[in-house]
């Protein structure tokens, strides 16, 4: 059984799916999707537990040995995101049940849960395997039922909304097939572990430049790496609730592992740094866009939307760690890979608290909701302070080790956007709480005197996550050492 | 005992978490005992290192005693104790509970022993002091806490970015001395950082405004706690990370005529006060930056004292601004009648900061200008000395006189509140106690001190020296006397002038986004026409925004792709 776990976590999720179908109550597919997720989450903290024990497992499909079958190759840095993954939806599949029976339609919740299952599958999958493509195959999965609960939005718009991120999620995922069909030419292989043995011998070719470029564009625009970010605002903003804060939390962390693992462990650090401009086009951008974007937050009504793009800007920090292409630097991206998905969370199930009593987030709507609403606006204020960076919050902790490592490769200006970076966030994060709890009731919707407290389901989970921003912002030996541990074995494995 | 070993500060700041939901009697019993548990803790722990706590890989020290932050914290916890007598009745619970977690912060980074959890709670001060400020309630209060954010958040970025840059260098998170040199390795950046940080608290220019733009806009009794906190922990920790760097004397000294200049020109009677502490400050920095241990001793013993004349000072303005709710001195005056005890007070407060002999500014600030005309610093003697003389002019005798004597305004509010009055005298009995009696101060001093303040050349001199001041004002009388004017400040810059051309610039800013986006999508226009002439299905061309963001794709493909080529 144990010898099982890497694939089991990947094959609970999407047996589940279908036998989700069969359950026609929306209350059962829930308590039934709930379980499927802890479970998913046991099993992938034990598989976390025995990389951290007894180094890389590789489990192969069916038997057959790697180069014609396919492997999972479980290592440190995988099994860190899909602790993150798996943990993350499961506090977000907590809170779901009511606020899914608000937003989305009787006929279509048992739909909901499915895509949910669907989609974490693939993106358990993309993690957990070692095999270029089925990488593809399982970003397939994933983004497909993005799609489809994106499109699950009560708001028309989210129709909208998801035909864009099919579209432009389409493209990402082509490109990054035609990269990996492209070094499959050069190299006649798919597992990543042979194409990290055979690639350099054909690393000087233009097809490898090229496939490179492929994978790197494709999963820049699944991670929303600005300026490719354009899909993102809509698609978290129009969505129901609870898959923003899933989105948030888990979609684009994978993305940003698949780049990881492509850029370190199959074209190796070697080729990916010294021999191609990543680490100029990424820091250009990642500062650009933490800048940029940040600004454009700070104009955003609605509430949705401004954190929409403030994670845009947190994708920017993310990038920025990895572009100094150093141990300290993956480790810093890695550290704030996972704080940043636990503040999105919190903040996102908090907003989904919000929506469930007033049915949306215009600050027009939120107005003095701080008094109405107490312990759902001091998470928010929680979330926002770690957004920050406020000492004893993880974003303080993911800010330090950022700034170290720039500092490390001597990058004073990118501290100085750092800085400046964060100065914008309390300006954005400032706008929230001006609302929050200095508007007065009155200026909001008229049934605004009726609001409560968000319902215990959903403030729960939020609680949760927004404790554990503080838990991991003072106690950080599991992010700093998991993130060392994975960032160097990366480092060592690529040269 | 020591595995039990606590950082004094954070009892205070818990304690103000636990206020709010107590009531009445035992509301009053724990506001007043919290800080007095704080002085018996900080007293209890012997010199040395307490706790150790790993962060980020670091062994944080946050409980480590020394003498100077023992000093410090002392003061301190005195100050929230009196400050507490005087709130409690009047200001807002809000207003309290922030109080002491600004107040517990400011300790708990005078007990910190590595940069990490001073940094911390230096933050933790940052948001204390301005929920402080807000408590007023006012629409200008409102505003002025903003801007005091803004200040105080760009010196904490800029000391973050030090102290990782430093701690990056150097390996070592521990709180000490921290030598400036020219070169640009990272420890010397990270310590010139650090520095700049330190100073933005402190009041140091160019940013000096933030103080006097902020505290008067605080309630009477907000504006006594943040006279103390902010600025003293600044001197605290240049006093442990900078003492004797030459650049401190010309910013102490440039911040001593700074504050005389405004706070002579000012008419707001707080404000007075407030350009005041600048002044005061600005006589430590140059202690500090002279270096030496008299020197040292002498700024700390100059903060000690300061705090406790300069609340008082605040106390008797705020007294009789909650009595008559009128801050101008133009509009103030004969207050004498009604408000004796709080005039008397005041006036108490008035000497001490004047250095007048048997009270506490002159058995402390002539340690400092001693410290100076025995390393040789002839022209900042010389300046100190000449500043005494405006210290007078401006707090000693222009705030009692226009507020409780010159001509009378026909107020008649009654005498302060009971427990202010308490406060006031507390303090105004300390001011005078450690002028007469300064052995038990010169003895908790970081250094050993053997000087004796009252030798009659000393005195003489400085009597002369106030007499003179003194005349010099009643025969200036007619151009000391304010009217409703207001002086213009550096900040003035970066309100209006840098605010003007960022909304300029702003508007600019959408016009050319705009023209941009104009641009740019005329361009998609015309690229999805060309393309659509050749591609048959013209997917491409579907929606605008799609587009322009498949557009963004290529773009960016193709820029990788020729960089990678080259």
């Amino acid at each position: 059984m144990l010898n099982h776990l890497p694939i089991l976590q990947v094959i609970l999720p999407l047996l589940a799916a279908p036998t989700c179908l069969l359950l026609k109550e929306a209350r059962l597919a829930w308590a039934f999707t709930t379980a499927c997720c802890m479970a998913t989450l046991a099993i992938s903290v034990m598989l976390l537990l025995q990389v951290i024990d007894s180094g890389v497992i590789v489990y192969s499909l069916g038997g057959w040995q790697a180069p014609i079958g396919i492997e999972y190759r479980i290592d440190s840095l995988n099994a860190f995101v899909m602790v993150l993954v798996s943990g993350l939806s499961s506090a977000v599949i907590l809170a779901a049940r009511e606020s899914v029976a608000k937003e989305v339609g009787a006929d279509k919740q048992v739909l909901f849960y499915i895509a949910y299952l669907l989609c974490f599958a693939g993106l358990l999958g993309i993690c957990a395997t070692g095999d270029a493509f089925n990488v593809f195959v399982f970003l397939e999965i994933s983004s497909l039922s993005a799609y489809t609960l994106i499109a699950l939005g009560s708001d028309r718009r989210a129709l909208w909304a998801a035909y864009q991120y099919l579209i432009m999620g389409t493209i990402g995922a082509t490109f990054i097939l035609i990269g990996i069909g492209m070094i499959y030419m050069m190299t006649g292989t798919l597992n990543m572990h042979d194409l990290a043995e055979r690639l350099p011998e054909a690393a000087h070719t233009k097809t490898v430049f090229t496939a490179f470029t492929f994978i790197i564009i494709g999963t820049c625009l699944k991670l929303a790496l600005f300026p490719l970010h354009l899909w993102l605002p809509n698609a978290y903003a129009y969505s129901p609730s609870i898959v923003s804060a899933f989105m948030a939390a888990t979609a684009t962390k994978v993305a940003v592992y698949v780049l990881i693992r492509f850029v370190f462990s199959v074209f190796g650090v070697d080729f990916s740094i010294d021999h191609m401009p990543l680490q100029q086009i990424l820091l250009v951008l990642s500062l650009i866009g933490i800048v940029w974007v940040s600004i454009v937050a700070i104009y955003q009504t609605n509430l949705k939307k401004l954190l929409a793009y403030s994670s845009v800007a947190q994708i920017g920090y993310i990038i920025l760690g990895f572009s100094v292409g150093t141990v300290l630097g993956l480790q810093a991206s890695l550290i704030h890979l996972f704080n940043h998905a636990l503040m999105k969370g919190a903040l996102f199930l908090a907003i989904a608290g919000v929506v469930y009593r007033i049915g949306g987030c215009e600050f027009s709507q939120l107005s003095g909701i701080g008094k109405k609403m107490p312990w759902t606006m001091a998470a928010v204020v929680v979330g926002g302070l770690s957004l920050i960076g406020v000492p004893l919050t993880t974003g303080f902790v993911s800010k330090w080790y950022l700034v170290s490592a720039l500092i490390e490769a001597g990058w004073w200006p990118a501290v100085a956007v750092v800085m400046l970076g964060s100065l914008l966030a309390v300006i954005y994060v400032w706008k929230v709480v001006e609302v929050a709890y200095f508007g007065s009731p009155e200026d909001g919707y008229e049934g605004a005197y009726e609001v409560k407290e968000a319902p215990l389901s959903i403030l729960i989970p939020t609680w949760m996550l927004a404790a554990s921003n503080i838990y991991f912002g003072i106690d950080t030996r599991f992010t700093s050492t998991i993130g060392h541990l994975a960032s160097q074995t990366l480092f060592g494995a690529g040269s | 005992m020591s595995d039990f070993a606590f950082p004094p500060g954070l009892l205070l700041i818990l304690g103000a978490f636990v206020l709010p939901q107590l009531q009445g009697k035992a509301r009053d019993v724990l506001t007043l005992a919290l800080p007095l548990a704080v002085l018996a803790m900080v007293w209890s722990l012997p010199l040395g290192s307490h706790v150790t706590l790993d962060f980020l890989g670091y062994q944080l020290e946050p409980a480590q005693v020394t003498k100077t932050g023992r000093l410090f914290a002392t003061v301190f916890s005195l100050m929230a104790f009196i400050g507490a007598i005087y709130a409690y009745k009047q200001a807002r619970l809000l207003e309290l509970c922030a109080a002491y977690v600004y107040a517990g912060s400011a300790i708990c980074v005078t007990f910190a022993g590595d940069i990490i959890s001073l940094f911390v709670f230096w933050e933790l001060m940052a948001i204390g002091s301005t929920l402080v400020i807000w408590s007023a309630g006012t629409d200008a209060a409102y505003k002025a806490s903003m801007r005091y954010l803004q200040v105080h958040l760009l010196g904490g970025v800029i000391l973050f970015a030090g102290v990782v840059a430093r701690v990056y260098a150097t390996g070592s998170v521990e709180f000490t001395a921290m030598a400036l040199s020219a070169d640009f390795s990272g420890e010397s950046l990270g310590n010139a950082l650090i520095l700049v940080g330190f100073l933005i608290n402190a009041g140091a220019p160019p940013l000096s405004a933030w103080i006097a733009d902020a505290y008067p806009e605080a309630s009477p009794s907000g504006t006594v706690f943040l006279s103390a906190f902010t600025t003293k922990t600044a001197v605290y920790t240049l006093m442990v990370g900078f003492a004797g760097e030459q650049i401190l004397i010309y910013i102490g000294v440039y911040m001593i005529f700074y504050g005389i200049i405004y706070a002579l020109l000012e008419n707001d009677m707080r404000r007075i006060l407030a350009y005041s502490i600048v002044n005061q400050v600005g006589f430590m920095i140059t202690a500090v930056g002279i270096g030496t241990e008299l020197a040292l001793n002498g700024a700390a013993a100059h903060a000690f004292a300061h705090i406790i004349y300069k609340a008082l000072l605040l106390m008797s303005a705020g007294s009789v601004l909650y009595q008559t709710g009128v801050r101008k001195c133009s509009q103030l005056g004969g207050l004498f009648q009604t408000m004796p005890q709080t005039a008397i007070t005041g006036m108490v407060g008035a000497l001490a900061i004047s250095a007048f002999p048997f009270t506490s500014g002159f058995v402390t600030k002539s340690l400092e200008t001693s410290a100076a005309a025995y390393e040789g610093h002839v022209v900042v003697w010389f300046c100190m000395v000449a500043a005494s003389a405006g210290v007078f002019l401006h707090a000693g005798i222009k705030f009692p006189w226009f507020v409780f004597f010159q001509k009378d305004s026909g107020l008649r509010p009654p005498e302060a509140p009971l427990n202010m009055r308490i406060a006031l005298w507390v303090f105004a009995f300390l001011c005078v106690a450690i002028g007469i009696y300064p052995d038990p101060l010169y003895a908790i001093l970081p250094y050993e001190l053997d000087y004796e303040p009252y030798t009659a050349d000393h005195l003489i001199t400085q009597f002369q020296l106030l007499l003179f001041a003194g005349f010099a004002f009643f025969a200036l009388l007619p151009l000391m006397r304010r009217t409703l004017t207001i002086s213009l400040d550096f900040d003035w810059v970066y309100r209006k002038v840098l605010f003007g051309l960022g909304r300029w610039g702003s508007t600019k800013f959408w016009r050319i986004d705009q023209l941009l986006r104009v641009w740019i999508l005329a361009r998609i226009q015309s690229t999805m026409v060309f393309l659509s002439q050749f591609a048959p299905v013209g997917i491409l061309s579907r929606s605008h925004p799609s587009s322009s963001m498949v557009l963004w794709t290529v773009a960016v493909l193709a820029i990788y792709l020729v960089f990678s080529f080259i």
